[in-house]
């Protein structure tokens, strides 16, 4: 199994204030790691620097054999590889749920119509929302508007799919509904960088979890081993603080 | 006061030029506008100044003095243009600047999440625009836009200053050979009113027709 992502030494700097300083992993495929860390320490500014949605100021990113940050690397052909699923959903507002799965093939990739309604249902039903095709993103719930865009991440057929806190905008209550899409994507093989706070989540199926504060990575690991016996004092604190407030079931 | 049908028949002459005027300068007016539109939200320095510059010349001097430019202005560099030409050309570049501004709001108004999601998912920064951020553009401004639409169907009235016979022009030359400017320039302002009624009804329909949940209808956010 070939490395499918990797990153390294992403620095990005807003004005004076430097937010990342120099952050580098690697992913398998079908990994999933899950990135945490107290807000503020440019964890979603990391997610947007590996698809160039912001660009890094220095640091190098690969999605497989292409080099992502190349000046002259095709930013759409790659982006077009990679699903982006983002905490207040940007669900295109014109659209039904099954427009919004369906533009990318069509629009990027060049599928026909039909073709491209056929796929958008597959994975509207995916996520559960075959019934919901017809709605416009208004009509939906905040967790069945997470759960279609998931659902436009993935008729990309993207190697790689990039959370950033998907349920950190929704009601408790709608939070299970989208972990649960998640953690069936976990097990199907998808592999999948998650920022979040849900710590269930990471215990289940995470790979590996990066801690990250202020713009570096201070420690990462399996779940048991952060949990257990993290070798940072300040790992350990903020998993139990973060364990406390957000619970530990998902 | 007289009133004579005949006037209803002879002023009817200047109705096709009135709209011909009107319906061509309202679609230079979308053309130009949305690229100007464009220019001054996506554009590089350069072009968005000359967007910015074209839009402030535009806004900022009298449609009048614009027309009178073209018409009498441009003979002396040795430009004639019919009159008729004239008229499109200052109405529709006048109405591309005010135009322009509207679809500036509208696109401004579209959620900066949205060409995110469009960018992430892989499409260019004009498909981005033509499939996602336009098209809800489009829903957002109509309500405004109609005015401006409603402004050039009375505006368009001023090219009888440059000899063409449009409702305006007809009003005029009936009036000056009977002097009853009352009652005939009454007829000419029930005309107007009357397109008036008709395009905004039907751009009402459109509104409704085109409307999405969630998308730009007044008092609901987006």
């Amino acid at each position: 199994m070939g490395t499918l992502l990797r990153v390294e030494d992403i620095h990005k700097k807003y004005g004076k204030e430097e937010v990342l300083k120099g952050v580098s992993f690697e992913m398998q495929k079908g990994d999933t790691k899950v990135v945490i860390g107290p807000s503020g320490t440019g964890k979603s500014t990391l997610l947007r620097c590996i698809n160039r949605l912001t660009p890094a100021d220095q640091g190098r990113v690969w999605l497989e054999d292409q080099e992502i940050t190349h000046t002259r690397a095709n930013i759409n052909r790659i982006r077009s590889q990679i699903g982006f699923v983002f905490q207040s959903f940007n669900l295109f507002a014109h659209l039904t749920a099954l427009g919004n799965v369906r533009i990318a093939p069509m629009k990027v990739k060049g599928m026909k119509k039909a073709e491209a309604t056929a796929l958008g249902m597959e994975e509207l039903e995916r996520v559960g929302l075959a019934d919901k095709a017809d709605a416009y993103p208004a009509e939906l719930s905040g967790g069945q508007k997470q759960r279609v865009s998931i659902a436009r991440a993935l008729a990309m057929f993207p190697k790689l799919i990039l959370f950033d806190e998907p349920t950190s905008a929704l009601d408790p209550e709608l939070i299970g509904e989208v972990l649960e899409v998640m953690v069936k994507l976990a097990k199907d093989g998808m592999t999948m960088l998650v920022v979040t706070h849900e710590m269930g989540f990471a215990r289940a199926v995470a790979d590996e979890i990066i801690f990250m504060e202020h713009g570096v990575v201070v420690e990462h690991g399996s779940p048991s081993q952060m949990f257990t016996n993290s070798k940072h004092a300040r790992t350990g604190e903020f998993l139990n603080k973060i364990s406390e407030l957000y619970g530990e079931t998902d | 006061m007289v009133f004579k049908w005949e006037w209803v028949g002879q002023l009817a002459q200047g109705l096709p030029l009135t709209l011909q005027i009107t319906g061509l300068c309202i679609a230079i007016g979308i053309g130009l506008g949305v690229f100007l539109a464009l220019g001054r939200v996506y554009g590089k320095r350069p072009l968005r100044w000359l967007c910015s510059a074209y839009i402030g010349f535009f806004r900022g001097t009298p449609l009048l003095v614009q027309l009178f430019i073209v018409y009498f202005g441009l003979p002396n560099w040795g430009i004639r243009l019919s009159a008729f030409t004239s008229g499109i050309l200052a109405l529709g570049l006048n109405t591309a600047a005010y135009q322009a501004e509207y679809f500036r709001g509208a696109i401004q108004a579209v959620r900066g999440g949205q060409m995110l999601a469009a960018r992430s998912l892989g499409m260019s920064l004009f498909q981005a625009i033509r499939y996602v951020v336009l098209p809800q553009a489009f829903r957002l401004v109509l309500p405004s836009w109609s005015n401006e639409f409603i402004l050039m169907i009375k505006y368009s009235s001023i090219v009888f200053t440059v000899t063409l016979l449009d409702l305006m022009g007809q009003g005029k030359r009936i009036a000056s050979r009977n002097f009853k400017f009352f009652e005939v320039f009454i007829v000419v302002a029930l005309y107007y009113l009357a397109i008036v009624f008709v395009v905004s009804t039907i751009l009402r329909l459109i509104e409704r027709r085109i409307r999405i949940p969630g998308l730009g209808a007044p008092g609901e956010p987006h």
